[in-house]
């Protein structure tokens, strides 16, 4: 009976029939990412009384109306000019303090450097959004409630761990050589910093201030307990989430996407390089 | 000055770090053990007492336990699939990681579009020809369509970040390893399990410490897919502070989501811990 079992498969029928299971999960994994928000541009860009119909299309009408719609919606461009401001203030807020404490890690060594260090990553262990709870009664004491640049502050805090860490790793990848170099020359500490080593860095700065940008543009709860009349746009969709009809809110989601993928696309070059190192 | 420099650079990221990280989390114990002044556990038998503490405390649990193993075991294929591959790499990454830009409160409207009743889930559905009307899949009689929708919205949404920390880790594994076991004749998947995955470690450790803390902080993505119908911890956390107008029990159930931050991530530290001179 031993001509009844079938013949083993030969090893390149093997590997074709893996290499098309390969490319079959890498398509689906692709498919998993990419359609959900292919749904939600279909939405945002098709006519509210398509939105709300049934069955749908797969496929956008592009009828401008729902995204028109949420543009003259009471409060819409307020919101988003307000989630612009905080952004703009998280990213200077955060860059600002973070870069020069990563510059003081990678240069030198001092007594505290290490506990520093520890702390900065220890604030990770803290879910701090929560923060917003005790500060919008500091806030409220010292005028800073629902202000922009209160909530600034707070959005500065959940991104400054990352600029610190960030921006210690950037320096550190630069060699003190070059500003040694500088130095020999003739360069102050300050000069040199300025001529040698801030054009090195610049694209890794800019990059992590594309992240600040982005933590503060995405963040929701702090935004939605901080502020009542100057509202970002998180807070604006989600406290009339049970009000608003649904044109607005598909329309508002692809808002908030929308500048969330050009960023990421834009920093695509260091996310692994600032998550890789960072986060050690 | 020399000496005083590293300190100078350190000072205001430090000072912000006092002013908006310790001082908010002493206030935010202090308001949770007291009410009118007093001393007292009120607010938590207030919090634990309220019938929706137990469900909005178990529904964050299951969530984590569910969400977080799904995440790790499909961020470890993309990575192991990205890492394999020799081109397209930065094309595929960057569709991976761009879920890595998109708020929770988006993905919760994203899902959103594809779970409510004229969504396209029951137009697929109805294609199909498996319903012939759209069947509410969001509301209150069937809760556990809206946690499983939730459970879908967060692995979408936040695999990405583990992926990229694990794709960071694994390109810090030298290839000597890998090619020594492959020597020694090691399959594939003897590689992954005795090579690769015990070296990535402090990657592992931190993904999941990240993880595990934001799934404690789900919120946006929950009111998004099911409002107030769902209720997990951060939701509740707003609920107190906002609509119910009681800071300390709000700061009773942030104190219930720090402690079980904090718990998780020492387990997570001691069960995957890397002795430092195994360190790469």
């Amino acid at each position: 009976m031993s001509d009844v079992t079938p013949p083993a498969p030969r090893p390149e029928e093997v590997g074709r029939a893996g290499r098309f299971l390969f490319w079959a999960g890498i398509g689906l994994l692709v498919l998993w990412v990419l359609v959900p928000i292919w749904f939600l541009f279909v939405n945002a860009l098709s006519a509210p009384s398509e939105v709300t119909s049934f069955p749908k299309r797969l496929w956008p009408s592009f009828d401008m109306a729902s995204l028109q719609f949420f543009w003259n919606f009471q409060g819409v461009t307020r919101a988003l000019w307000n989630s612009v401001k905080v952004a703009v203030l998280t990213m200077i807020l955060s860059i600002g303090m973070g870069a020069p404490a990563g510059y003081a890690l990678s240069r030198f060594d001092f007594p505290g450097k290490e506990f520093f260090r520890v702390l900065v990553i220890m604030t990770r262990a803290f879910p701090l959004p929560l923060l917003a709870l005790p500060l919008a009664v500091m806030f409220i004491r010292t005028g800073l409630d629902d202000t922009v640049l209160g909530l600034a502050l707070v959005h500065a805090m959940l991104a400054l761990p990352f600029a610190v860490l960030i921006t210690y790793s950037l320096f550190s990848g630069i060699p003190v050589e070059l500003e040694e170099a500088a130095w020999t020359l003739g360069c102050t500490r300050f000069q040199a910093f300025v001529k040698v080593v801030l054009p090195l860095a610049l694209p890794g700065i800019a990059a992590s201030a594309v992240f600040a940008f982005v933590i503060s543009w995405n963040e929701v709860f702090a935004a939605a307990v901080l502020t009542i009349e100057n509202r970002t746009l998180t807070a604006f969709l989600l406290q009339s989430l049970n009000v608003s009809p649904l044109p607005l809110k598909f329309a508002g989601g692809a808002a908030l996407v929308l500048p969330a993928l050009i960023f990421i696309f834009a920093v695509r070059k260091y996310l692994f390089a600032m998550w890789g190192i960072a986060n050690r | 000055m020399p000496r005083a420099l590293p300190y100078l650079l350190l000072l205001p990221a430090s000072l912000f770090l006092l002013v908006f990280f310790f001082y908010p989390f002493g206030l935010v114990i202090v308001e949770s053990l007291t009410r009118g002044g007093e001393w007292t556990t009120e607010n938590f038998s207030r919090m634990t007492g309220h019938w929706k503490f137990s469900s909005a405390f178990w529904n964050t649990i299951w969530l984590t336990a569910i969400v977080v193993p799904v995440q790790l075991v499909m961020a470890l294929v993309m990575a192991s699939v990205v890492q394999k591959l020799k081109t397209g790499r930065s094309g595929l990454l960057y569709i991976f990681a761009i879920p890595l830009g998109i708020s929770d409160l988006a993905a919760g409207l994203i899902w959103l579009a594809i779970f409510e009743q004229s969504g396209f889930l029951n137009s697929i559905l109805h294609a199909m020809g498996v319903v012939d009307q759209p069947r509410l899949f969001l509301g209150y009689q069937s809760i556990w369509v809206i946690f499983l929708a939730v459970c879908l919205a967060e692995i979408w949404r936040a695999t990405a970040i583990m992926m990229v920390i694990i794709v960071a880790g694994m390109g810090l594994i030298p290839k000597e390893y890998n090619e020594a076991a492959e020597v020694f004749g090691a399959t594939r998947w003897q590689r992954f399990i005795k090579v690769t995955l015990p070296l990535l470690r402090p990657s592992l450790q931190t993904a999941l410490i990240l993880r595990i803390l934001m799934a404690f902080e789900v919120f946006a993505v929950v009111v998004a897919l099911g409002g107030t119908t769902l209720p997990v911890l951060m939701g509740e956390t707003f609920q107190w502070q906002f609509q119910l107008q009681d800071r300390g029990v709000a700061a009773a159930y942030a104190m219930v989501i720090l402690g079980l931050s904090v718990a998780f991530s020492l387990v997570v530290l001691r069960l995957l811990h890397v002795p430092k001179g195994a360190r790469i």
